[in-house]
């Protein structure tokens, strides 16, 4: 079962060519782009530096809403990675054969937006310049972090995450990168022979590579669920009402994996429209990732509904006034989320005509991350803003200072990725021909369908 | 020798005049932050006195409520600092190390009473008051949380006169600047390892309450309720 059977089948040169357009072609718009999220960038990062001098004072910050939208970005950027690795994993394990075309850019943005999602604990501390305290090291400070506090937890959740997640990136990269090798020179040839470790699409290596994969999307699934779990218990371990609530665990990770789907579609559109990668993500992937969202919006309405059941029913005034609090002065924001949550996009995502319709979909897919972004500012400042004694309550509106941070922020996920496509495999090229080499086509009646035959796992172990 | 400060605050006695909160600020180097950042919610106050409305106008009335730090005896703040910048001392206080904070804010967050500040910017001290800075605590730098530690270098002072003497600290010895100051003396300090101070007397009162006491922080500060009555 070698390479040769799929190069009779299918034109692999074309199919290379249209892959990997995103390493071939590099046009003045993408540095135009990436110039441009460059300069958004620098000056988030110049005014992170003039907030560290300054002090935190110029964000909108006061007693009591100590934590505003950095950590809102936090929670929403964490989210989003919970699409791509959970995503593939989840495909992977259960075989789905569409997947392919998805994985890769599912994961990349996993590890992206982890990676903004983690700066934004250390950009929101009053002593960025300390932040090593937090580091458990001996050190002559002669202390060692308190493993009781949930940011602890949470900084080795995300750190086993995004170490986690880039590995299952690069594993899953390695038969790609031994395409590019073969097919590419000069500096590239030299990166992608380091990187590609050798790989040479042997049996033997194919077998190991197969059976590191699936354990990796075994392995990273838990870690995937605990990580949104652990953000929850930064607020759920917190004598806050509104935070305060056993929920919040399940609650968090279901609204991770809704914006995190929506992310991928989003992310989907944008490459297929600019990496004219048409004939791969077809309609048919926007479907299924579709079903998906609206089974998670519908899961989502339920743990809103869930949520506010428990409090409306025991009316504990502290909670309650949180929640009413979202009927005044957090009006816009509650209204924005509900619609853009559920209202609008559970109906839609409904019908298969706006799931197959690549503009409707990411419209769908733009509401909900609009709305799970409103959703944190909500759970965040508003519980905040009404703590347990009415006599310091006090609203929160963030400044330029926050909004700028919150904008570059964006920006470097968009440049992290534009590099990205650049260098690596977007496209899961050798999972794409893999599908391909299993699928005929079989005539129904008049119509034809897709035949995928599979070789299953216990049947090889055989041969070895 | 051990010690558990306590303080304990008697509601009938406080008319609200706000003396605790200006000998605080001037006692532990606390700035003062100008009207425009109080109106934002940043007053650096270790001890405020809460202003409640009872009915509306005309017969509006105010019940006042001074709320320094409660040491709880199982406090919120100090499981969720990261670095230990808050942790529970040896008499009992909940004691506060400034160069450890690193300024995550999560003991605000978890503090029901809010009394913790943050020190949003590097405060300036216009000459000549940064005369009137005590030697005693240090001036705190931008980035780190503070609040009320029942004056813990008036403690230190009396611990060391006591100790230097060989006695035993008298009930009434140590006093913070608030309690110090109060006119009304509607605030009482002491040491609840002594059965014979006031404050273990007021601690039993059947008159007392402690705040938020639901959720079990077992505050180490309590209020004497008001008694409503003749000239109430």
């Amino acid at each position: 079962m070698s390479g040769e059977h799929l190069l009779a089948r299918t034109d692999e040169a074309q199919l290379y060519r249209d892959l990997s357009r995103s390493n071939l072609v590099t046009t003045w718009k993408w540095f135009a782009g990436a110039g441009t999220l460059a300069l958004v960038l620098l000056w988030g990062i110049g005014v992170f530096v003039y907030m560290m001098m300054t002090g935190m004072g110029v964000t909108g910050l006061n007693r009591p809403v100590f934590w505003g939208i950095l950590i809102v970005n936090f929670v929403f950027w964490i989210g989003l990675s919970h699409s791509g690795t959970l995503i593939s994993a989840i495909l992977r394990l259960t075989h789905a054969t569409w997947r392919a075309p998805i994985l890769r850019a599912a994961e990349a943005m996993t590890a992206f937006s982890l990676m903004v999602g983690g700066l934004f604990p250390l950009i929101h501390l009053g002593r960025n310049w300390r932040f090593y305290y937090t580091i458990p090291y001996p050190n002559e400070r002669g202390l060692w972090p308190n493993m009781r506090s949930p940011l602890m937890w949470d900084a080795v959740a995300i750190n086993t995450y995004l170490i986690g997640s880039l590995t299952f990136l690069y594993v899953g990269m390695i038969p790609d990168l031994a395409i590019l090798r073969d097919k590419s020179e000069g500096w590239r040839r030299m990166l992608y022979s380091i990187l590609s470790l050798g790989f040479r699409g042997t049996h033997a290596e194919w077998r190991r590579y197969h059976r590191a994969s699936t354990l990796f999307a075994i392995l990273i699934i838990p870690v995937a669920v605990s990580v949104h779990s652990i953000v929850s218990w930064d607020f759920a371990m917190a004598k806050v009402p509104g935070w305060h609530s056993t929920i919040f665990a399940p609650y968090f990770v279901v609204g991770a994996i809704f914006s995190g789907i929506a992310g991928v579609v989003l992310v989907m559109t944008v490459l297929r429209r600019v990496f004219r990668l048409e004939r791969v993500l077809t309609p048919l992937h926007f479907d299924n990732l579709g079903k998906l969202l609206c089974m998670m919006s519908l899961i989502w309405g339920y743990f809103y509904f869930a949520e506010f059941l428990t409090v409306w029913y025991n009316r504990n005034p502290e909670e309650w006034e949180v929640f009413s609090s979202y009927g005044k002065s957090y009006l816009p924001v509650f209204l924005l989320m509900i619609m853009c949550n559920f209202v609008i996009p559970f109906p839609m995502l409904c019908m298969k005509k706006v799931r197959r319709s690549i503009p409707a979909i990411s419209i769908a897919s733009f509401l909900v991350v609009v709305g799970m972004y409103c959703e944190r500012i909500l759970i965040v400042t508003a519980s905040l803003a009404r703590r347990n004694d009415p006599f310091i309550w006090h609203n929160y509106f963030p400044t330029w200072v926050e909004l700028s941070i919150t904008a570059a922020s964006f920006a470097m996920f968009g440049l992290l990725y534009m590099i990205f496509s650049k260098i690596f495999p977007i496209m899961a090229i050798s999972d794409i021909k893999e599908r391909l080499f299993h699928t005929t086509e079989r005539a129904f009646g008049g119509a034809s369908a897709e035949a995928i035959a599979r070789v299953e796992e216990g049947e090889e172990e055989g041969s070895a | 020798m051990k010690h558990r400060w306590a303080m304990a605050i008697d509601l009938d006695r406080c008319t609200g005049c706000g003396a605790c909160v200006v000998a605080c600020t001037a006692e532990n180097n606390i700035p003062v932050v100008g009207e425009e950042e109080a109106g934002k919610g940043r007053l650096m106050h270790w001890i405020r006195v809460n202003r409640y409305w009872e009915e509306e106008n005309p017969g509006a009335r105010a019940t006042y409520l001074p709320v320094p730090c409660m040491h709880c005896q199982r406090a919120p703040c100090e499981i969720v600092c990261p670095v230990y910048a808050t942790y529970h001392n040896e008499d009992g206080l909940n004691a506060m190390v400034y160069n450890r904070c690193i300024g995550t804010r999560y003991c605000a967050n978890n503090c029901p009473y809010s009394v913790r500040v943050f020190n949003w910017y590097d405060y300036q001290w216009e000459k000549p008051l940064d005369e009137q800075l005590s030697p005693d605590l240090t001036v705190r730098s931008r980035g780190v949380m503070e609040k009320c530690t029942f004056c813990i270098q008036r403690i230190r002072r009396v611990k060391d006169k006591a100790a230097g003497e060989g006695r035993k600290i008298k009930d009434g010895e140590v006093q913070p600047a608030c309690v110090q100051t109060c006119p009304p003396g509607a605030l009482i300090f002491g040491d609840l390892e002594d059965p014979d101070s006031a404050i273990s007397r007021l601690f039993k009162d059947p008159r007392r309450f402690r705040l938020f006491e639901h959720l079990g922080t077992e505050p180490h500060v309590v209020y004497l309720k008001r008694r409503k009555g003749a000239g109430a």
